[in-house]
């Protein structure tokens, strides 16, 4: 593969998606924020109040850290994907950006820590609103701030390289139902992995979003994770393998 | 007189799977020419255009655009370079001035340099008064004037145009013509893809003319009207059209048929008006030949798709 030719306009790239969001920016973090709010309020204290405790606390504060690493996979995947998609096929605004003095290697840079900024966003927002319902045990908890970074990073990169792939927004579909439907339940959003039979508990381990959880679930309980290096280390190969994937792919699409 | 190279192409070449799309193409323009660029669909034009802007890689030949070697350094030359592409890709969701402001950051220019350069533009495109119109309160025209504005937010020295008018009425095509001119006459460079005969007989200094990939004729409109064609055309159709055509063929230099009509072209036309003054029932048009009859004689009359 050739060297990236990345230069620093691949901020204006994320400057211009920005732009456009704080024009629809009070809809947008409310539709990214009720989602897993009515996700976490519903199951949370509903199906919670019939659980004994889980993880040695309450249902509802278990699954709260399970949110906070889902929306902000959610929130990375739709940005990368749905709307990364429709600048590129239908607004034609890569086309446009193109024409001036950028690559399509600052294009997809750009796009990537833009999808990764919004699922930032996504992510401290659910964090706020599990500080919020009292479910954080203690300021230990915005330690999983850079978990929330890398864990969007790393779903905004995955999603580029389906988007330099699709034909259509039906591509999506697929990876939504058949890829992060499942990885949410096999990754310890919604109960312990170690429920699961081991076969698939190994499956979970190769999962971006497994690792996601185990960081963050343990910061929101004020304890220190285990193997902070290991889970560190899966989240950002997953990163530099899906960019410079997702780079290639696009590349070999749009530079044709 | 003093006029250095913009864009020089040599032996370019460019294959797409079995289909060479482009099979050799040298061009060579100076600064301050209007050039155009014509053919019909598939022809290789819009290919031509993205390997000259650096967006994809050619299988031979070599380009230089503006002194700089491309695709190396295509990113150094679209600094200086507009481009008005054929289909728009304005930013819906922005309004008018922010378009501009948006466009103008990605060539590295401060939001205050862009600011002041806004007043000017708006009235070039006359849309002053609309600066924070939404896109979708615009007429095509209206776009169509936004986006060549656009192309001019950092005052390049060459503008590329692909298609500059294709979809537009003819009173908004007609102020893109006039505005087109006024930026040849402030010097710029200007490069354009069209299939419209008329736009390029009326804006080109020079044009070439591609099909199958290749360069078929090249120089100025009337030189190549003048050097490959007849003077005049009669355009002749109705009832009994062949029968006339079999005792008046020997006047025409050329005929060609399309459909139920026969293109006679002509060095002397009196011969031929004489017969048809004693055909009523023939219709007939006399007319000066023009670019699309050099087009036609020398791409064919058949459809391309």
């Amino acid at each position: 593969m050739i060297r990236p030719t990345i230069s620093r306009r691949w901020i204006y790239v994320w400057q211009r998606n920005l732009g456009v969001w704080r024009k629809l920016a009070i809809p947008s973090v409310l539709g990214n924020l009720a989602d897993p709010m009515i996700g976490l309020l519903g199951l949370g204290y509903g199906l919670g109040a019939m659980l004994p405790a889980v993880a040695g606390g309450p249902y509802v504060a278990f699954l709260a850290a399970g949110m906070v690493a889902s929306s902000t996979m959610y929130s990375a995947s739709f940005e990368a994907m749905y709307s990364a998609f429709s600048r590129l096929q239908h607004q034609k605004t890569w086309e446009a950006i193109l024409n001036a003095p950028l690559t399509i290697d600052d294009v997809i840079l750009g796009e990537l820590i833009w999808a990764g900024s919004k699922a930032m966003l996504s992510g401290t927002a659910m964090l706020g609103v599990a500080a919020a319902l009292g479910l954080v045990a203690s300021p230990m908890a915005m330690g999983a701030l850079p978990v929330v970074v890398l864990l969007g990073l790393t779903f905004a990169a995955i999603g580029l390289v389906w988007t330099a792939l699709a034909t259509g927004y039906d591509f999506f579909m697929y990876y939504f139902t058949l890829v992060m439907t499942p990885m949410g339940f096999l990754s310890g959003v919604f109960f312990p992995v170690e429920r699961l039979p081991e076969a698939l508990q190994l499956l979970a381990y190769t999962l971006p979003l497994y690792h996601g959880v185990a960081l963050i679930r343990p910061l929101l309980a004020g304890q220190v994770p285990t193997q902070i290096v290991l889970h560190g280390l899966v989240l950002v190969l997953y990163i530099v393998i899906g960019f410079c994937l997702s780079l290639h792919l696009a590349r070999r699409r749009i530079m044709r | 007189m003093n006029t250095k190279t913009v864009l020089r192409v040599n032996g370019l070449r460019k294959r797409y799977g079995e289909r060479d799309v482009l099979d050799g193409v040298d061009l060579e323009i100076a600064q301050g020419e209007c050039f155009g660029l014509l053919g019909p669909n598939g022809a290789g034009k819009t290919t031509t255009l993205r390997l000259v802007l650096g967006q994809t890689a050619p299988d031979a030949g070599t380009i230089t655009l503006l002194e700089e070697p491309v695709p190396e350094r295509a990113r150094e030359a679209r600094q200086r370079i507009g481009v008005v592409p054929q289909f728009d890709n304005l930013d819906p969701d922005f309004t008018v001035e922010e378009n501009l402001l948006v466009y103008g950051r990605y060539f590295g220019l401060t939001q205050g340099e862009i600011a002041a350069r806004i007043p000017a533009l708006m009235a070039f495109a006359g849309l002053t008064g609309r600066e924070h119109a939404r896109l979708n309160e615009l007429s095509g025209g209206m776009k169509r004037r936004l986006t060549l504005v656009r192309a001019l937010v950092h005052d390049p020295e060459v503008v590329f145009m692909d298609e500059p008018t294709t979809g537009l009425d003819p009173q908004a095509r007609h102020l893109i013509w006039e505005r087109l001119k006024r930026l040849k006459s402030e010097g710029k460079t200007l490069i354009l893809t069209t299939h419209f005969m008329e736009e390029a007989e009326r804006l080109c200094t020079r044009l070439a003319i591609m099909d199958h990939g290749r360069i078929i004729a090249q120089g100025a409109p009337r030189e190549l009207i003048a050097e490959h064609i007849e003077a005049q055309v009669i355009e002749v159709h109705g009832p009994g059209v062949e029968a006339w055509l079999d005792a008046a063929k020997g006047m025409a230099a050329r005929v060609e048929f399309a459909g139920e009509t026969a293109f006679c072209y002509v060095i002397n036309e009196q011969p031929l008006l004489e017969s048809l003054r004693a055909q009523p029932q023939l219709v007939y048009l006399h007319r000066p030949a023009n670019l699309e009859d050099l087009f036609l004689k020398l791409t064919g009359r058949d459809l391309r798709d």
